[in-house]
């Protein structure tokens, strides 16, 4: 009985969360049409400008576009063409943003997976170890080495990999790591002085049954919360690092929008990232409340 | 406060003072060209050498760090107000108002950062005098940058509105005004100095990400993320090592701030 309750409650938390997700997609939607509606040479077109067409002509093509320019049908014209996937054209490189997207989103995607993998792999290893030996030596490097890493702009890590050939995953890895780092250090150290670790330790159990079934199930939880953030800080250091290493993602495809200042391309990219981080957040809170539900 | 606080402290004291008295100590104008003399190295007229345009790099340096320096903090007031402002109203109010600014928080925090600042940098003109792209670089930070601080304050406002000194205040017949400056503000302010020292070291380094992107100040202004700009030509680094010194300043100051930090966060 208090299984299912506790299910149920689950379930209508979920959807309550996965309700307020559709909301929040629903208005960053408005927010990009708002956007592209109002953004500079909106609904001019080159052919305003040849000095063949007669100013009737030019004035009927006006006419033409206005019909379409009303702000709520544009709304509509707006979401009823991105449920069908439309995503309108890039002014600067008159193509569709769709197909950019499809021929970008796999390069950003597994340069920031790969990323992200060895950073969380490296900083929580690092933590673990930092934990078990306790050492003012190892603790004074990796803190200095830390606020070093954390000290450099992202655009500087990327000229690093420049020079050194190294992948682009690997810069952005570079990028993450310290506020992992610090971040599962700080909360690993909260969760082993608690007393219940303290009492397992007197009893006598072995390090890793302390780690597994004492201190994980405790930090699960922000970890996962942080394991979302983590997918957000990676995307904003692939602008910087794509940008200057060359690598033809969608950090490079949002600077180079930025810098033509092409609003169709760059506000659209931005809601498919957002809605990207959306559902991951979902989805590790997701995960936590599951743990959390779960945990003794 | 540890030694080692003291110590970065001291240095950061020092460096704003020699940026205020830069005005003084710059030995030419950061944009004058010495024509004759480009890439330059080190000597007594020009300390740091000069840039590919003749520039004195040392006078460029003083006046970009002065440039950062001063408009980070500024922007971190900017950013601090707002999330003041938000999180106790959201935090006193509960209710609706807190529910919709906290959505809203959650939905700008969900998007890249970087990815936020360059829609809006796209929405305005790149073509704008070096002093317009100062105040648009550091006032677009200003107001995208509350959304962490905002939780963090709302929270400790929820904390007071729920606490019995707020009660005993309330039914001893304080007026909202006084309730707000003499017992909410100062229970809150500890908190907003510490939003404000993090957000400074956080905007020195999105400033310099945006300009070496050529999207923040613009020349021939110059700004530490300006003069990091080329960095990618290694063999010119390697051949004149002391151009990095913006880059061991920007490090410098920005290890300084999170060293000091901490104490910050203690008295929360």
């Amino acid at each position: 009985m208090i299984e299912e309750s506790k299910s149920t409650s689950l379930f209508r938390l979920a959807l309550r969360r996965l309700l307020f997700l559709v909301c929040l997609g629903l208005s960053g939607a408005l927010v990009s049409a708002t956007l592209v509606r109002f953004a500079p040479g909106f609904g001019v077109q080159e052919r305003e400008l040849d000095p063949r067409w007669s100013a009737t002509s030019v004035e009927a093509l006006r006419r033409e576009q206005a019909l379409n320019q009303g702000l709520v049908s544009f709304y509509f014209h707006y979401l009823s063409a991105l449920s069908h996937g439309d995503l309108g054209e890039s002014d600067s490189l008159k193509r569709p943003v769709r197909e950019l997207l499809r021929q970008r989103l796999p390069v950003t995607g597994s340069s920031v997976l790969r990323g992200l993998g060895l950073a969380w792999l490296a900083a929580s290893s690092l933590a673990l170890l930092g934990l078990a030996y306790r050492g003012w030596l190892f603790e004074a490097s990796t803190t200095a080495f830390n606020s070093l890493l954390l000290s450099l702009p992202s655009a500087v890590v990327a000229m690093l990999a420049v020079h050194l050939r190294a992948p682009v995953f690997l810069a952005i890895a570079a990028v993450v790591f310290p506020r992992l780092y610090t971040y599962i250090r700080n909360l690993l150290l909260r969760v082993y002085d608690q007393p219940h670790v303290l009492a397992a330790r007197a009893r006598g159990l072995g390090s890793h049954v302390i780690l597994c079934r004492h201190v994980l199930p405790l930090a699960a939880p922000p970890l996962l919360a942080l394991l979302g953030v983590s997918f957000a800080i990676s995307f904003g250091a692939a602008i910087p690092i794509e940008a200057l290493c060359d690598s033809p993602g969608l950090g490079q495809l949002a600077w180079h929008a930025a810098l033509g200042r092409d609003l169709p391309l760059i506000v659209n990219v931005t809601l498919v990232v957002s809605l990207i981080m959306l559902a991951a957040n979902f989805f590790a809170d997701l995960a936590g409340l599951t743990f959390a539900g779960s945990a003794p | 406060m540890k030694p080692l606080q003291k110590v970065a402290a001291s240095i950061l004291c020092a460096i704003f003072v020699l940026m205020v008295l830069a005005t003084f100590l710059l030995p030419a104008h950061y944009a004058h060209q010495f024509r004759d003399i480009p890439n330059a190295g080190p000597s007594a007229a020009h300390p740091l050498g000069t840039d590919a345009l003749g520039r004195d790099s040392l006078s460029r340096l003083l006046y970009g760090s002065r440039v950062s320096l001063l408009l980070a903090p500024a922007a971190a007031l900017l950013s601090t107000l707002i999330a003041a402002l938000l999180g106790s109203a959201a935090g006193l109010l509960g209710g609706w108002f807190e529910r919709i600014v906290l959505a809203a928080t959650d939905l700008s925090l969900a998007l890249p950062w970087l990815f936020l600042l360059l829609v809006v940098r796209a929405l305005l003109p790149l073509d704008v005098p070096p002093l317009v792209s100062i105040a648009i670089a550091f006032l677009m930070m200003g107001l995208l940058g509350w959304q962490a601080s905002v939780r963090v304050i709302c929270a400790a406002a929820r904390g007071v509105r729920d606490s019995d000194f707020l009660l005993l205040a309330r039914s001893s017949g304080c007026k909202p005004a006084r309730l707000l400056l003499r017992h909410v503000a100062p229970n809150l302010r500890p908190l907003f100095y510490a939003q404000f020292f993090i957000s400074i070291p956080l905007f020195i380094l999105t400033e310099a990400n945006l300009s070496i992107l050529g999207l923040g100040v613009m020349e021939p202004m110059p700004s530490w993320g300006n003069l990091m700009r080329g960095f990618e030509d290694f063999s010119m680094l390697s051949a004149n090592p002391w151009r990095l010194v913006p880059l061991v300043l920007l490090v410098i100051v920005v290890m300084c701030f999170q060293l000091v930090l901490p104490s910050q966060e203690v008295t929360q």
